[in-house]
């Protein structure tokens, strides 16, 4: 049993907005609803599956569903942090190859920007949570537990802050094209180098942005999507894994991807080197560097080299990333850039993507999301699509 | 550049059942972890079940020495820039920790270190961890 082209990705939508103080957060989900389901040519009565993560406000698919008037036979609120919605990607088509549903609706919005959310801030997490009590008088906070993967793999791999920094130049390289981008100014490798130090050895602009707003996916069979009138995108193959220390055996020099990643390279049949375009969650500039190894598109260790000189420009290097920017320069709506993830690689397969960064003849495009911390605990979530 | 060490407010520590006995050794300066009473393994951070096996675990004490295995000082948003990071206890153990008492900029992976105790708000004894001198 696979999920191979069992369900496709009918509908993508990404919220233009960027600061919506005067939004309600169900309101930004709704806005993502309607854009997704215009987007794919259904309509709202047509939508009989629902996901939704940690983001969606109150009781989540309770208060979603409701709030959006949905009439539902299969309802999935998966939580992986920020690779939450890849995950639902991957149940979607499950559920689909099952006949649970036939119509999958995935929403994802928040305002951290506007609530004013921040990196260096305590993780708000409830009363309760079984590590609370051996690690917040640390305070480990969404940086510094990322920085200390990054300086693990700088002393064991010999990688440099320069070619971190490349990363971030790819992404800003891209994101010029982006009219909705937060960011779209060009940079170059001495610029991030000359950004403050947040917590070593990440800078500012190893970070991504802080942005509201939201996206939503529609996921249907493969006999609606054929009916529909616009590019038919398969899902191939799906990962999931959650990675966190190991019972005290930590071990920072890879991710949950090196779980994930094989998993839907065998359900998909494909592998690395025939990815044309990926999409890799950009939470910080290393996050890129440790999933690309752990994905396979270079070998652990040496992904300080590959990274570097423009590797990840489209038009320019041999594997063209976040195109859109990212979120590093583009977005990271509800401090959760998966959707976003997917949203770029469906535009690259249909060939909707800006023409200064759109990949020729895009048959085949992988995205990947890191929710939660780098350093301690995360849901990695991998998922593979094809051009029909 | 020199990064001084400087005592940050800690907050309240959680006491709750897994904690209580961990911080009543703490008090008298002994650092302890958990090992599982069936497989005999060694786990943190300390759980009531074994994740190995689910089997009933005990207390152990341990040595408070071991090396830094990662280190960074979060510099901002301020206003006191504080070392975090994963030590490696000498019984294999590796847990999260502030490395403390020692120019922050001096600090390396691989390090020698050697447990400390610094109060929370409500006295409790938090371990940390200082460079060994050399």
């Amino acid at each position: 049993m696979s999920i191979k082209r069992k369900a496709c990705i009918a509908g993508a939508f990404e919220h233009p907005t960027r600061k919506a103080p005067d939004k309600t957060v169900a309101q930004l989900h709704a806005e993502c609803a309607r854009g997704a389901l215009a987007d794919a040519g259904l309509r709202l009565e047509d939508v009989d599956g629902y996901f939704c993560a940690g983001d969606a406000p109150g009781l989540g698919a309770n208060s979603m569903a409701d709030y959006l008037g949905l009439r539902l036979r299969h309802v999935d609120t998966t939580d992986t942090g920020g690779s939450a919605h890849l995950v639902h990607v991957s149940h979607a088509a499950q559920a689909i190859a099952m006949g649970k549903c036939d119509v999958a609706l995935i929403t994802l919005a928040g305002r951290p920007r506007s609530e004013g959310a921040s990196g260096v801030a305590p993780r708000m997490v409830g009363p309760g949570t079984p590590d609370l009590a051996w690690e917040a008088h640390y305070a480990p906070v969404t940086v510094n537990m990322y920085a200390l993967a990054a300086a693990r793999h700088m002393y064991q791999y010999g990688t440099t802050s320069e070619q971190l920094a490349w990363i971030k130049v790819a992404a800003a390289a891209h994101a010029q094209y982006n009219p909705d981008a937060m960011l779209r100014e060009p940079v170059k490798v001495e610029d991030v180098l000359a950004s403050p130090m947040i917590s070593d050895p990440l800078r500012r602009l190893d970070c991504c942005v802080v942005s509201d707003g939201g996206g939503a996916l529609v996921v249907v069979r493969p006999e609606i999507a054929r009916s529909l009138k616009r590019p038919v995108v398969n899902v191939l193959g799906a990962g999931e894994a959650i990675k966190g220390q190991l019972n005290g055996q930590v071990d920072l020099t890879w991710s949950g991807a090196a779980w994930s990643g094989p998993r839907a390279f065998e359900e998909a049949g494909v592998k690395p080197s025939d990815v044309q375009y990926v999409s890799i969650y950009d939470s910080f500039t290393i996050t890129v560097l440790m999933q690309l190894e752990d994905l396979g598109f270079c070998e652990k260790g040496k992904g300080g080299r590959f990274v570097a000189d423009g590797n990840l420009i489209s038009g320019v290097g041999k594997l063209p990333f976040n195109t859109d920017g990212g979120g590093l320069c583009n977005n990271h709506p509800a401090n959760r850039g998966g959707i976003t993830k997917v949203i770029e690689a469906v535009r690259q397969l249909r060939g909707e993507a800006h023409s200064k960064v759109q990949v020729p003849n895009c048959n085949l495009a992988l995205a990947q999301g890191t929710g939660g911390l780098l350093g301690s605990r995360h849901g990695s979530a991998t998922l593979i699509m094809e051009r029909a | 550049m020199t990064t001084t060490y400087q005592d940050r407010p800690l907050g309240k520590a959680v006491h709750d059942p897994s904690s209580e006995q961990f911080f009543a050794a703490t008090a008298s300066g002994s650092l302890r972890i958990k090992a599982c009473v069936s497989c005999r393994k060694l786990h943190w951070y300390p759980r009531a079940l074994c994740p190995y096996c689910l089997g009933d675990t005990e207390w152990r004490e341990v040595s408070g020495r071991g090396e830094i295995y990662s280190v960074s000082v979060t510099r901002r948003p301020g206003p006191t820039p504080y070392a975090i990071a994963y030590v490696r206890l000498d019984e294999g153990i590796t847990m999260l920790t502030n490395i403390v008492d020692c120019d922050l900029d001096s600090l390396h992976i691989g390090q020698r270190v050697r447990v400390v105790f610094k109060p929370a708000e409500d006295g409790t004894m938090i371990p940390m961890f200082a460079p060994e001198p050399a």
